[in-house]
C-alpha cells in the first residue's frame, strides 16, 4: 500500500495541511485507492507547505505547495505513483534546499511519524539511550562536554560544565527541565522537534536524567504552541507503554517521569530562573544568580535547564561519540546549529548546517533573496534582542564569537529578514515597546527605561529636538545594559543601537 | 451574572483546585485548567484557589495578573491573536493588524460589541516562515493577507455557539 505523508507541522497546518490530508482521504474512498496515511513533520521548505510526499519504491516524490483543489488532478496524473504534474518538486531528498544541510539534530523531522515509536526505532532512535544505559553517569556528562555543544538557547553556555555542576551537587532531588518556551520572534525549530520529532527530544532529557541522576523532568511548553502539547503527550504516552520512560527505563532499575507544563504567555519565561519560578507556580520574577540553578534549582533542588536544541542534540552525540559532533562547525562553535529563516524571504524555512556558514549564503544561496524582490536591507539575528545587521555584515560566519565581535548575538538562531521599506527607527521603537511589555519589573532600568525609551522615539521619530533627544536614547541604554538584571532589559539596546549605528538615516542623522 | 452560574464557577473552580492540590507546582495548572473550561478565571475564583492550594490571595492575584494568558472577564466566542513580532512585520504584519483592528472596530484587549471576537496581540506565533501569522482559538493561520483575514472573520461570525 502506497504511503502518503502530509505534515500535521503547525505552519503546513496553518496554510491548510489539513484541508489537504482530508481532502487526499477523500478522493481515495472515493475511487477505491488504497493509501496508508501518515501526519509527519514538516521538512522545513515552508514556501512549499503544504508539502505532500509519496513513497515510491525508489524514494519519497515531493509535491507541492498542494491545496485541496489540486487534489483530484493529483490523483488523475497518478502521484500515487510518483508521476508528472505542475507541483511535482522531484524527490524530496534531491531537493537542494534539503539537500545541502546537515541534518544532525533534525535527522528525522519530516520523515518518521513523530508519535510512531517502531518508526522512531527503525530510524536509529534510542541508540543513544541504549549507549549511556552502559556508561557511567560521569562518562555521559564527559561525551557531552568533549562533543562543545553550547546551550543552543541563546546564552551558548557549554552543556557539558553544567550538566558535571548537577552530577556533582549533592542533593536528594534532581530535576532535568527543558526550556520549550521559544518566545524569540522569528524562531520555531524547538515547535519543530516537538511537533516532528519529540521522541528526540525525551530521548535527550532520558539521557540528562541518567547522567546527573535526576528522576522527574518538566517540559515548559509556551501556551501558543498547543499542538506541540497534543503530539509531545502522544509521544510520551508511547514512551511510557514501551518502557522508556517510567520507573524501570529498559529495565534498567532506573527511573524517570516528564510532564509538559504549559506557560502563559511571558517572554520573561524563557530566562531560566523566571521559568524556575513559573514552575513552581509563582510570577515570573527573575532570581538573582548565584545561586546558580545547577545547584539551586527548581523547588531549591540542582536542575538542569537546557533548551529543546541542546537536549535533542544529545541522542546523537551519545549515539556517535562526541568527537564525531565536535567535528561539525568551526572555532569555538562546534556542531551543528538549526537556522531559521523567516521574514522578507523568498524561501523561509529551516536550515540545519555546521557553524561557519555565512549569513549571505543563508540569505540569498538557500533564501533565494527578499520576497518582495526588493534588495535586503537589514537582517535581525538571534529573536527579539538581536543587533540587526546590514549588508556590509552579510558575510560574517555563524559563529558564536564572530558575531560577539560585531556586537551582535546568535541567539537562538532566527534570522528575520527586512526589505528596504524597513523604518529602522520604527523597529528600533517596537524593541523597547516589547520590553516594556514584557518586563518583569523587577530592575528599574528595564521597567522604566524601556518606556521611555519608547517616549524618546517617537519624539525622535517625529522630529522634535534630535539634537537632544539622540544622546538622551544612547544614555537610556547605557543605563539598561549596566543596570539590567537579565538580558531583557541588558540586551533591548541591541537592536536599538545597532539599528541606530548602522541605520542613521531613518533616525534623522 | 445570574446566581446559577456562579455556582457553577465555584463548583468548576472548587473541583478543579481539589483535583490539582497535591502537584507541585499547582496553581499555573489549575488557573489553565479554570479558563480551558470557562474561557476566563473569575475574580471569584481567588480566594477559593487560595484556601485549597494554601497560599495567600495576594499569591493568586499576583499570578493572575503577572501573565498575558490568564483573563479575568468573559472572553468573545472567538479569542484572535494578531502576532506583532518582527518576522510579520517585515511581511506587512502592520498594515494588516490596522486593517483588522478597523474590521473590528475594537483595540487590542477588546471585544466587538456582538461578542463574537477577543483582540488580543500575540508576539511571536513560532509561524514566522509564514508571516504574516494569526491565532483563532488553537488555530494558527499564515501568509495573512486581507482577503484572507475577511474570510476568517465570516467564519468567526457565523460561530454563534
Ligand atoms: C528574557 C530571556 C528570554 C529567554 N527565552 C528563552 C527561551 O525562550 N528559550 C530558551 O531556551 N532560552 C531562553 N533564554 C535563555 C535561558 O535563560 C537559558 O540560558 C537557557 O534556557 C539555557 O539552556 P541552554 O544552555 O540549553 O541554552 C532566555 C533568556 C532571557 C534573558
Ligand atoms: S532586566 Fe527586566 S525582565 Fe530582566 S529581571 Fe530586570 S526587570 Fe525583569
Ligand atoms: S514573528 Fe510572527 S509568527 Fe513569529
Amino acid at each position: 500500500m502506497t504511503s502518503v505523508f502530509v505534515p500535521r507541522d503547525s505552519s503546513a497546518v496553518s496554510l491548510g495541511a489539513e484541508r489537504v490530508a482530508d481532502a487526499i482521504a477523500q478522493e481515495a474512498a472515493r475511487r477505491g485507492s488504497e493509501l496508508r496515511m501518515v501526519r509527519n513533520g514538516s521538512r522545513g521548505l515552508y514556501w512549499l507547505e503544504p508539502m505532500v510526499e509519496v513513497a515510491t519504491d525508489a524514494a519519497r516524490v515531493a509535491y507541492g505547495p498542494v491545496q485541496p483543489q489540486d487534489v483530484p488532478g493529483l490523483f488523475d496524473a497518478g502521484f500515487l505513483d510518483g508521476a508528472p504534474h505542475p507541483l511535482r518538486l522531484g524527490i524530496t531528498e534531491d531537493l537542494s534546499y534539503l539537500k545541502n544541510q546537515q541534518r544532525l539534530t533534525n535527522a528525522r523531522v519530516g520523515i518518521t511519524d513523530p508519535v510512531d515509536m517502531n518508526d522512531y526505532l527503525a530510524h536509529e532512535g534510542y541508540r543513544g539511550l541504549q549507549n549511556a544505559l552502559t556508561m557511567q553517569p560521569s562518562d555521559i556528562v564527559k561525551e557531552v562536554t568533549d562533543s562543545g555543544l553550547r546551550g543552543r538557547g541563546g546564552a551558548a553556555f557549554p552543556t557539558g560544565i553544567k550538566w558535571n555542576t548537577v552530577l556533582n551537587a549533592q542533593a536528594d532531588a534532581k530535576y532535568i527541565v527543558c526550556n520549550a518556551d521559544e518566545g524569540d520572534s522569528g524562531t520555531f525549530s524547538d515547535r519543530m522537534i516537538m511537533e516532528g520529532d519529540p521522541f528526540v527530544l525525551i530521548e535527550g532529557m532520558t539521557i540528562a536524567a541518567l547522567a546527573v541522576g535526576a528522576g522527574q523532568g518538566y517540559i515548559y511548553l509556551r501556551v501558543e504552541y498547543p499542538n506541540a502539547l497534543t503530539i509531545l503527550n502522544q509521544a510520551m504516552d508511547a514512551a511510557y507503554q514501551a518502557g522508556y520512560l517510567g520507573k524501570n527505563i529498559c529495565g534498567s532499575g532506573k527511573a524517570f517521569d516528564l510532564e509538559v507544563r504549559v506557560g502563559a504567555g511571558a517572554y520573561v519565561c524563557g530566562e531560566e530562573t523566571a521559568l524556575l519560578e513559573s514552575l513552581e507556580g509563582k510570577r515570573g520574577m527573575v532570581r538573582y544568580k548565584p545561586p546558580l540553578p545547577a545547584i539551586v534549582g527548581l523547588f531549591g533542588q540542582p536542575t538542569i535547564v537546557n533548551n529543546v536544541i541542546s537536549l535533542a542534540s544529545v541522542p546523537s552525540i551519545l549515539a556517535q561519540g562526541g568527537a564525531w559532533y565536535r567535528d561539525f562547525g568551526m572555532g569555538r562553535s562546534r556542531g551543528t546549529l538549526p537556522i531559521q529563516l523567516a521574514g522578507n524571504i523568498k524561501r523561509p524555512g529551516l536550515i540545519e548546517r555546521a557553524f561557519g556558514i555565512t549569513l549571505r549564503e543563508i540569505l540569498y544561496d538557500y533564501g533565494g533573496g527578499s520576497a518582495s524582490g526588493r534588495p535586503i536591507r537589514a537582517v535581525q539575528v538571534g529573536g527579539p534582542l538581536g543587533a540587526f545587521l546590514p549588508e556590509s555584515q552579510f558575510d560574517t560566519p555563524l559563529d558564536y564569537e564572530a558575531f560577539a565581535a560585531l556586537g551582535a548575538v546568535l541567539g537562538h538562531g532566527g534570522v528575520v529578514a527586512f526589505d528596504d521599506t524597513v523604518d529602522m527607527a520604527r523597529m528600533a521603537r517596537y524593541a523597547m515597546e516589547f520590553c516594556a511589555t514584557e518586563s518583569c519589573g523587577k530592575c528599574t532600568p528595564c521597567r522604566i527605561g524601556s518606556t521611555r525609551g519608547v517616549e524618546v522615539l517617537d519624539r525622535i521619530i517625529a522630529a522634535q529636538d534630535r539634537a537632544r533627544n539622540l544622546p538622551l536614547l544612547r544614555d537610556l541604554c547605557d543605563t539598561m545594559q549596566a543596570g539590567s538584571l537579565c538580558a531583557l532589559g541588558g540586551m533591548t539596546p541591541y537592536p536599538v543601537l545597532s539599528a541606530l549605528q548602522h541605520f542613521p538615516e531613518d533616525f534623522g542623522v | 451574572m445570574s446566581h446559577s452560574s456562579l455556582d457553577h464557577y465555584q463548583h468548576v473552580v472548587r473541583d478543579i483546585a481539589t483535583r490539582h492540590a497535591d502537584l507541585p507546582g499547582a496553581l499555573l495548572p489549575v488557573l489553565h485548567a479554570i479558563q480551558d473550561e470557562l474561557g476566563f478565571v473569575p475574580p471569584d475564583a481567588v480566594p477559593v484557589i487560595a484556601e485549597i492550594l494554601s497560599l495567600s490571595r495576594a499569591e493568586v492575584h499576583g499570578v493572575v495578573s503577572f501573565y498575558h494568558h490568564f483573563r479575568t472577564t468573559q472572553p468573545g466566542r472567538s479569542t484572535l491573536r494578531v502576532c506583532r513580532a518582527e518576522s510579520c512585520q517585515a511581511m506587512g504584519g502592520t498594515a494588516l493588524e490596522q486593517h483588522i483592528k478597523q474590521r473590528l472596530g475594537i483595540d487590542y484587549h477588546a471585544t466587538t460589541p456582538d461578542g463574537a471576537v477577543s483582540l488580543e496581540p500575540a508576539y511571536c506565533l513560532g509561524n514566522c516562515a509564514c508571516s504574516p501569522a494569526v491565532m483563532v482559538d488553537q488555530a494558527v493561520h499564515g501568509r495573512v493577507t486581507p482577503e484572507r483575514f475577511d474570510a476568517l472573520l465570516k467564519d468567526m461570525q457565523e460561530n454563534a455557539v
